[in-house]
Order: C-alpha cells, then structure tokens, then sequence
C-alpha cells in the first residue's frame, strides 16, 4: 500500500450546480474507488465530486458497480483502494487494517454526516415510525427524546407522513415506508443523503410519492446523491448525472448532456434501450 | 336480471357445505381420539389387575415429583438461555478463540448421550473432590445439553434477522454493539421465543432421565413406589399420564404465548 494517496482530481465536467454558493468547496469527494470481490474487480478507480446544495444521480445497467460504488461511500462495503471524504472527514480504503478502532471511529463520523435511503427501505418493523426516526439521534448522538422527536415531526411533516407517527412499518405501504425512511435519514441531519434505487422494490403506482418527496429535497438545496433508474427524475432534479459502466464512470456531466446527448458510445447505446422500451409502453 | 342473486345462492349453498364437511371432521376425529383412549383403558383394565386401593395410594406420592420436575426444568431451561446467548454470540463472533470455545461447545455436549452427560456430572466429578446435590447434577447436565442445542437456535433466530436491518443500523451511525442490542437482537428475541417454550416441553420429559441419579422427580417417585410393591408397570403408567398431562398443559399455555407474540408482530408485512 502507497502510503501517499493521491489527491482528489475535480473532472473537467465536474462544476458546481446552480443552488451552490458561490466559493463553496465539495462536501463529498470520493477519490478513486476500487472495489475487488474476491477475483471480481467491480469498481475500478471511480472519482466524484459532490458540492453542498447539489443532487447528482449515478446511472447504469445492473451489475455496473454504481450501488457498490455509493455503499463505499460510507463504507457499509469497505472498499480495496481510495479515500471518501464527506463534510473534513476522511477515510481511506486500509484493506490490511478494516478493524482498527480509530478508523471505525472515522467510518461513524462519516455515517453521521451521511444519511442512507436503501431499496428495501430497511425500517426497524419492532419499532414505530416515530421511533425509527427517533432511535439513531438519542442513542447514537445522545440527543433528549423530546428533541429528538420535535426534529423527527418536522421531516414527518416534510414526507408527508405526521398521521402515521405512531403506526408500525408493516401496516404501512410500501411509498410511505419509504418516506418514513427518508425522515428516519433526514432526523439524524446529515451532509449528505445518499440513495440507493430508492425506487425499485416500490409497486409502479407508489414511485411518483417517493420521487416527488426525493425532488423537493433537491429544490430546497438538500445535497443527494441518488443511484437510480428512473431518468425523468434524473432529468429533472439533477444537477449533474453520472454514467458507469463496469466499475468506472463512462460519462459525466448535465442531464441535458449525458441523458439527451450522450457522447460515449456506452452511455448512447444504455440509453436507447431505455427508450425502446419507453416507446413500446 | 337474477343473476346476482343465484350467485349469491350458490355461494351461501357452498359456504354451508363446507361448513357441515367440517363439523363432520371433527366429530370423526373425536370419535377415534375416544376410542383409542378407551381401548387403551380397555387393555389396563383387563390384563393389567389394576389395584384400585393401590392407584389412590401410589397417585399421590409420584404427583408429588411434579414441583421437582417443574423447578428443575425451569431452572435448566434459564441456565440454557444464558449459555446459549453467549454460545450463539460466540459462534457468529469474528474472534477466533470465542468462536473456537463455541463451537467445542455445541459440538461436545450435541455429540454425547444427555444421559452419560448427567452421570458424568453426579459420578465422575466426585472423583475430583466435587460431590453435587443431584439437583444441581440435573440442572447442571441438562442446562449444559439443552444450551448446547439451543445456541443453534439462537444463531439461526439471529442469522434469520435481515442484514439490511444491521446495515440501517451502522448507517445510520450505531457502532456494530448498538446495532446489535437495539436492533437485531429484539427482533431475533421475537423468532427464538416458541422454540424456547418447545424446548421446555421436551425439558419436562427428558428431566426424567435425572432419576438415575436420585433426583426424587416423577419417575424415580413412580419407579420407588412400583418396585416396593412390584407394581412398576402400574406406576409407569401413572407417571406417564402425569408427563402427559403436564406436556398437554404447558403447550397449551406455549401456545397462548405464541399467539400472543405473534399479534404482536411487526413482521407481518403488508404487500405493497
């Protein structure tokens, strides 16, 4: 291992969005992710750069590394190579020292500045919707209940979800679960919310709620970064769209750009069997 | 049109049917439940010379080993929770040595009799100075067994809770510790509590095995008695309505709990 990381290179078509501040520096930079599964080398050096207020969406075909990508980047997979820093907190990959305790305590710092939103939405069922929210803030940050709660209502509020407070997630459909795992996310007030195809195990019908919320967080400036299918929302909420193919970013840059216009070859031919399909339906 | 109406007839006409099938069932099935019980009681009666004056004495003096049987089987079944906590703790632990002494563990007292485990304790621990009450023998030996299997139980309650619940968990910020005791584990409590109430059960009955080592328990109360007076078979026959009565019950009862936990449920999913 190079004791020396590489600094964080700004890609040529990596520029701040219009809700960011003027002089603003990256809240997250993720330098060089490389990711090897046993012989597998699913992510090989991937690089992106994340200012406050913007929503960037990752594209791809299944299997292309962008879900593995974004759980690097609070290390629920621990990646081979690279470094992740969110908000002046930074860890780098260590595949020969994961466990020691000090990175550990990094990796948290991290996690608190990063807030998740899974496919499988991941609610705690023994729990209910006020306590899932609430269970992270008093037991992680040591925060009093009644705060904790007063934050929780406020982005129940927000997902429109304040009348199922005390219900349990399994008498909850599946767009309000996750919207419920959105304000679970939101109470702990990260940096950063990351999502992971926030809508693929969500019944057709149920997307549009889920989607609507995730656009409103990103016209009040929330900073995302959304893996996801669903392109009329990457078109229309993102500041700056990612294509990756096996393991690397074949293409970055404006919605209008990668989603409209691609330039790369693998990115052109993605995208038109998206819209065959979108013709035939 | 009528056709609503016939529809309605019809399905009124099938909910009937299968309504009277069903009852039919269950007299059918309680008719054979009462003839098997009077056949057997037929076959006592006859071929067994059943000493009317005897049963009345003999009845009591072996109920009087339910308490034992029911403490021992209480207190074993509390220490086979403990151990099987830290055994399952241990066996999905990344620690080699914790896994290590875990799964020596299960595998030793999985791989011997639970009989030759509870001489073991009453027999051959004296051999080394330590003489033991045969109660402490019996919940000892069978604490030990039924933990063994238990742990089991418990990995596989623990392993049965989604992964993507620790993953919430640490990302939200819990360290693996947290995640666990606020997490996991209430959920894996919720999957491993019937099998602890089937467990007990079968303690009930395999806590009879402690009458080889002078445990005055049902069995070695009904044996005693039968032996003095060479009417063993009668006796057996006694405890046996006693075990099987007591079993009868605290099923009954595990399954109260059961429904209870299970209305209770978070994991009841609604599709959608």
């Amino acid at each position: 291992m190079p004791n020396e990381r590489p600094p964080h290179t700004v890609h040529p078509a990596e520029k701040p969005g219009i809700l960011v501040k003027p002089g603003a520096d990256p809240v997250l930079k993720a330098t060089g992710i490389a990711k090897w599964f046993g012989e597998n080398h699913v992510l090989r050096g991937a690089s992106i750069t994340v200012w406050p207020g913007e929503t960037v969406c990752i594209l791809g075909r299944s299997g292309s590394g962008k879900s593995t990508f974004l759980r690097s980047l609070n290390f629920l997979e621990d990646p081979t190579d690279g470094s992740v820093e969110i908000d002046g907190v930074v860890v780098g990959a260590d595949p020969f020292h994961r466990e020691g305790a000090e990175r550990l305590g990094r990796i948290r710092e991290l996690r608190l500045r990063a807030g998740m939103v899974f496919q499988e939405f991941n609610l705690f069922p023994h729990l209910s919707v006020i306590e899932n929210c609430v269970e992270a803030p008093i037991h992680v940050k040591g925060m009093a209940r009644a705060e904790a709660e007063a934050i929780a209502e406020k982005y129940l509020a927000k997902v429109g979800l304040s009348e199922k407070r005390d219900e349990y997630p399994s008498r909850l459909s599946g767009g309000q679960r996750q919207r419920v795992a959105i304000a679970r996310a939101l109470t702990m007030q990260p940096k950063v919310l990351l999502f992971d195809e926030p809508t693929s195990a969500l019944d057709p019908t149920l997307v549009g709620e889920v989607l609507k919320v995730m656009a409103d967080l990103a016209h009040e400036g929330r900073t995302m970064v959304v893996v996801t299918h669903e392109m009329g929302f990457a078109h229309e909420a993102a500041d700056r769209v990612y294509y990756m193919d096996q393991g690397e970013f074949a293409e970055v840059g404006p919605p209008e750009q990668v989603i409209d216009a691609p330039r790369d070859a693998r990115t052109k031919e993605f995208l038109s069997r998206f819209r065959t399909l979108g013709d035939k339906r | 049109m009528n056709t609503t109406q016939d529809a309605q007839a019809l399905a009124s006409s099938v909910a009937a049917n299968d309504h009277r099938r069903a009852a039919a069932w269950r007299l059918r099935f309680r008719i054979v439940s009462a003839t098997i019980l009077g056949l057997i009681g037929l076959f006592i009666a006859v071929y067994l010379n059943v000493d009317a004056s005897f049963v009345t004495r003999a009845a009591p003096f072996i109920f009087q080993g339910v308490f034992l049987t029911i403490a021992v089987s209480l207190l074993s079944i509390t220490l086979a929770t403990i151990l099987a906590t830290f055994g399952a703790l241990g066996r999905l632990s990344r620690s080699a040595t914790a896994n290590a002494i875990a799964s020596f563990y299960v595998s030793f007292f999985r791989g011997t009799p639970l009989l030759l485990q509870l001489l073991f304790w009453y027999l051959a621990l004296p051999q080394i100075g330590l003489v033991l009450d045969p109660f402490v023998c019996a919940v000892g030996a069978l604490g030990m067994n039924y933990g063994a299997y238990m742990t089991e139980l418990f990995r596989a309650g623990i392993q049965a809770v989604p992964t993507g619940q620790r993953e919430a968990a640490v990302a939200l910020g819990m360290s693996e510790r947290t995640a666990f005791r606020r997490i996991v584990a209430p959920q894996a409590f919720r999957i491993i509590v019937p099998a602890i109430g089937n467990d007990f059960v079968a303690m009930l009955k395999d806590s009879s095995l402690a009458s080889a080592v002078t445990l005055q328990e049902i069995l070695w109360k009904a044996q005693n008695i039968g032996r003095k007076e060479f009417k063993t078979l009668q006796t057996l026959l006694i405890a046996a309505a006693v075990y099987w009565v007591m079993t009868i019950i605290f099923t009954a009862v595990q399954n109260r709990v059961e429904k209870r936990l299970a209305a209770g449920d978070r994991h009841t999913e609604m599709k959608g």
